[in-house]
């Protein structure tokens, strides 16, 4: 039976199509790029102008309110008329600032979400590239996202917006260590470290059920891991607005402050597709073993779908904890990350490593040889 | 500054005068006047070491308008409205200072009616006050969700403000010998229905915020201060009351109908912020149970008892009056010649003026995001302070 799920969902990369392509006509090759180059922009706009919609109106639910109505039906064109507003508004560099480093460091930023953009596994036939070294290649990546927000503290020569830079620095360095030991045990269950391999490891059920406990652990390690890395409430404290005002983007106006909230949301999108890729089966729909009735009925919808749907819940947990949850300080967020999160963490890798050795899943898995 | 690289061997032998390489570097900045924190214009000087905070100076000021001197040109009635522009969110209560204090000092007599309604009033208001405190801290400490419902609790009841009273923010109703208008017909079926749902709110509140672990971490032994510390500094009202000094002018020295009331005086054990949010949460259960009690025989009875444009010549001398705002005591000093209508000399002791002072006291030793907490806290109103 597995065998045949995964005959069903052999996955084509863009860039697996790209290179079959270039033996016979470069000109096809050379279209395929173009076109995951244009997809991927593409996604980046959409995808913030649909979530910064999104948070308005979850966050208009929980408080109460109506969110946008005003602007188009919906309120849909509100986020065109706030970009709108953004693009005019007075681009402002302070007097005494670092002048370049304070006009990089919002493309830093939003380079990290824009590079996993093409990473991630949207359906079978919908990813860019698939690299073999996939996971590594997220964290080391994810990491550099820390440098954008360093800079632009530093740079805006500004003492709350060095504040929130070194809280930054502090919160993602530190969250950055339980996010890959969380994404470890998916690389211990699954046996592969390319995001595609992982999501094709959950055909007989996603890891978040099939990894006993440790899948459930990790899952939620990884989720508020991330929540700090992506410096969402109650995680806030690089911003910090009642404290630092705005912390390290006090200083910037304009479009550049867009691209730091661009920034935020992408990565918030990425890191649920991630946790979604990892955890929840990415693509992959509710299969349950070797129970072919149920399998067949939910192949029925169609991959994209099932990513769009796992993708879209742990982004509303996201946001739901950004309105419920007050800030925590910063000797608190310390201590969840190094005397909580991360002893768990490591204990998780070893119960992980037990199922694996004793191969003790629900449904045993025949790891790719 | 150049950073060594030493073995532990070194570092443990190093003189005191190596190991100054290493301290960190002491800096100042202004937290306000436009600052979220100060919820207005209140300007705090913080020294600060990375995010500890080693002391703070408030700067107050910036909206100082010369009330007490304009007042001294004004007739007792005409400094009712002046009143409630200082502290908004208890402007009742400050109109009723200003009156209690003519009252007292003319010997003015008002009927069990006037009372009655200038208590519930009052409460109302104290009720309205804390909804809007209550979510203003939740805001303060990143929960912008609790901001919202504090206001929409704040405008239902400003709903009721205005049908009587006109207004929603400065309301100047009380007036001496008696209220500006009297209730209107279906105001106590308002309110009585009002109060169910204020407990529902109440009890909302308990789970957003209270029942929260990193809310409850965020408060729970910060910015602790004992009772007496907290009389030296002339504190009064809830910060006053969590320090467990039981000091409420509504049971020591009960005026309007207090007296015919059962209420407790909320007191907090240990003094520190978290003890200031409990009471402040405790006191709108209080408040309900005020209303509760008063709301279903309001007496019969005229609403003023003096003559709109009757000319108020208070006794030469000094006259005091204080009522408990939703801050604490709000007093009213006049010093009169005996032959004009206006004072000769006034001043408002207002509360948030000695409650601002508490931050330089127990604000130091924390850390910045300790310091939101505690400003939170005290509740501060900047208008109040400046006067």
């Amino acid at each position: 039976m597995a065998a045949t799920v995964a005959r069903t969902w052999e996955p084509n990369t863009i860039a697996q199509r790209a290179a079959a392509a270039a033996t016979e006509n470069l000109w096809v090759t050379a279209a395929y790029l173009i076109g995951s180059m244009i997809g991927v922009v593409a996604v980046l706009s959409l995808l913030g102008m649909v979530l910064i919609y999104v948070e308005r109106k979850v966050a208009a639910r929980f408080q109460c309110r109506l969110g946008p109505t005003r602007v188009g039906p919906f309120g849909l064109l509100q986020t065109l008329a706030d970009t709108l507003k953004l693009v005019f508004k007075e681009d402002f560099v302070p007097e005494m600032a670092d002048k370049f480093l304070h006009m990089l460091a919002p493309f830093l930023a939003l380079l990290v979400p824009v590079v996993l953009l093409a990473l991630l596994p949207y359906s079978p036939s919908m990813q860019v590239a698939d690299l073999n070294i996939g996971i590594l290649f997220v964290t080391a990546i994810g990491g550099f996202g820390v440098m954008g927000i360093l800079i632009a503290g530093w740079a805006s020569n500004n003492k709350w917006s060095m504040i929130g830079a070194m809280r930054a620095g502090a919160q993602i360095i530190s969250y950055e260590l339980s996010a890959t030991l969380a994404l470890l045990v998916v690389v211990l269950f699954s046996g592969t470290m390319s995001l595609s391999g992982i999501v094709q490891s959950q055909q007989d059920g996603w890891w978040i059920w099939r990894g006993h406990a440790a899948g459930f652990c990790a899952f939620m390690l990884y989720l508020i891991a991330s929540t700090a890395e992506l410096n969402r409430t109650p995680f806030d404290i690089p911003e910090g607005e009642s404290e630092l005002t705005a912390g390290f983007h006090t200083e910037y106006s304009g479009l550049r402050f867009a691209f730091f909230f661009l920034a935020e949301f992408i990565n918030m999108f990425t890191v649920s597709a991630l946790t979604a890729t990892l955890f929840l089966g990415g693509w992959m729909p509710f299969h349950i073993g070797d129970w072919a009735a149920l399998n067949s009925q939910m192949d029925l919808i169609p991959p994209i779908i099932w990513f769009g749907a796992k993708t879209s819940a742990v982004i509303f947990i996201i946001m739901w904890f950004r309105w419920t949850f007050p800030r925590l300080r910063v000797d608190q967020l310390m201590h969840l990350e190094w005397k909580i999160l991360l002893p768990i963490g490591f204990a998780n890798l070893l119960l992980a490593s037990i199922i694996v050795l004793i191969n003790a899943y629900p449904f045993p898995l025949e790891l790719p040889q | 500054m150049s950073v060594q690289i030493r073995t532990l061997e070194e570092h443990l032998h190093a003189s005191p005068q190596a190991d100054s390489e290493l301290t960190t570097q002491e800096y100042l900045v202004n937290m306000g006047p436009q600052h979220p924190i100060a919820h207005g214009s209140l300007r705090v000087v913080l020294r600060l070491d990375g995010e500890n905070v080693k002391f703070v100076i408030p700067v107050p000021g910036y909206v100082h308008r010369g009330v007490e001197k304009m007042c001294e040109h004004l007739t007792y009635r005409q400094i009712i409205p002046y009143t409630d522009r200082l502290d908004y969110l208890s402007a009742i209560m400050n109109n009723w200072a200003v009156a209690k204090t003519v009252e007292k000092a003319l010997g003015i007599e008002t009927n069990a009616r006037i009372e009655t309604i200038r208590t519930i009033m009052s409460e109302l208001q104290r009720l309205q006050s804390h909804a809007l405190w209550w979510g203003v801290t939740g805001m303060d400490l990143g929960a912008y969700t609790a901001f919202l419902y504090g206001f929409r609790e704040r405008e239902i009841i400003g709903e009721i403000f205005e049908e009587t009273i006109g207004a929603r923010l400065t309301m100047n109703y009380i007036q001496p010998g008696g209220l500006m208008y009297d209730i209107q017909p279906d105001f106590a079926a308002k309110v009585k229905k009002l109060i169910p749902y204020l407990h529902g709110c109440i009890a909302q509140y308990e789970t957003l915020l209270s029942g929260n672990t990193i809310f409850q971490e965020r408060l729970r032994n910060i910015g602790v201060m004992d009772g007496a510390e907290a009389l030296a500094l002339g504190c009064t009202g809830p910060i006053l009351r969590a320090s467990g000094v039981p000091l409420d002018l509504r049971a020591t020295e009960a005026y309007g109908v207090y007296d015919q009331v059962n209420f407790n005086v909320v007191v907090g054990a240990v003094g520190d912020s978290w003890d200031r949010y409990y009471v402040r949460l405790h006191e709108m259960r209080e408040s309900l149970r005020i209303i509760e009690q008063l709301i279903d025989n309001v007496p019969e009875g005229d609403y003023a008892t003096l003559r709109y444009n009757e000319e108020l010549i208070l006794p030469e001398g000094l006259h005091y009056g204080q009522t408990e705002t939703a801050r604490g005591a709000f007093g009213v000093f006049i010093d009169s010649d005996g032959k004009r209508p206006h004072p000769r000399r006034l001043h408002f002791r207002s509360p948030s003026f000695n409650n601002m002072w508490v931050v330089t006291r127990i604000a130091a030793g924390w850390r910045i995001a300790d310091f939101i907490a505690i400003q939170s806290s005290l509740d501060l109103v900047i208008p109040d302070i400046d006067r």
